[in-house]
């Protein structure tokens, strides 16, 4: 209990110097103004919902080889915590979107996608939920979670690949693209801060899958007698 | 500020989805925990 207060007080402290640093350090953008200031947080949400679910990915990977009940638990872990990422990429993109598009949404390859992906993994959570045999719903929901990851490349280069209202990267996007160095420096304190969340929900929830399923045991036994 | 109360409205939403998140595993987790104490319980008086 001390150690999970310690760890969500640190990561309190964290995230309060990365929204100072966002809001009173980094440059205000000269075409968009203040509201780029969400960029920060977007970004940074978007890049954890990435690696929350290439870790799903290669969870559900391992399970499909290994059958291992740790695998499956890492799996939906990731799934769900990569989940609250995307509600939030979802969400502050539209609150961007608005004064600079004039519009909050337009189905473009790259929000599409996005929008996709965050269906993807309700519909990978919804079908472990319709499926009581532990084996048979671990086996399923690996092969659909490896399936679901494939859009995550498709919405990483979508505003590469094909002509999107959606802007240009900023970040690795080649000759031209970067960004002012407060703004690096702040972007790179966000996400890093969002990382450090990312890790914290994810060892929350691994745990939680973990009593599940000694929930699920001990029920097994208690049938049994 | 122009905008800023969306940039605000931004923030605040994106940290009530984490905020929100973490309680509901924390209650989850709770809530478990009191089942395996009472089928522990149930366990030892059927032996």
């Amino acid at each position: 209990m001390v150690k999970s207060i310690f760890k969500a007080t640190i990561l309190f402290v964290l995230i309060a110097v990365t929204a100072y640093l966002a809001f009173y350090y980094a440059p205000i953008e000269k075409s968009m103004g203040v509201i780029q200031k969400i960029f920060y947080l977007h970004i940074a949400s978007a890049f954890s919902a990435f690696v929350a679910f290439g870790i799903c990915f290669y969870a559900n990977l391992r399970y499909v080889f290994t059958r291992r009940p740790k695998s499956d638990w890492l799996g939906v872990s990731a799934a769900e915590v990569g989940l609250a990422f995307i509600s939030v990429v979802l969400i502050t993109g539209p609150i961007w979107a608005h004064p600079v598009w004039g519009i909050y949404w337009t189905w473009d390859a790259r929000l599409t996608l996005t929008f996709v992906l965050g269906l993807l993994y309700v519909s990978y959570l919804l079908l472990r939920s319709m499926i009581e045999e532990p084996d048979k719903r671990a086996l399923l929901s690996a092969l659909f979670g490896i399936f679901a990851f494939l859009d995550v490349p498709l919405v990483y280069f979508s505003i590469r690949w094909w002509r999107t209202q959606h802007p240009q990267p900023v970040i690795l996007g080649g000759p031209g693209s970067g960004l002012e160095p407060r703004m690096r420096i702040s972007y790179l304190l966000m996400w890093g801060a969002l990382t450090g969340l990312l890790i914290l929900l994810l060892n929350a929830r691994y745990k939680l899958e973990a009593l599940r399923a000694s929930v699920e045991q001990l029920r097994r036994e208690a049938e049994v007698r | 500020m122009k905008n800023l109360d969306s940039v605000l409205a931004a923030y605040l939403a994106g940290w009530a989805i984490f905020f929100v998140y973490y309680i509901s595993v924390s209650q989850r987790m709770s809530a478990l925990r009191d089942e395996v104490e009472r089928l522990k319980t149930l366990l030892t008086k059927g032996k």
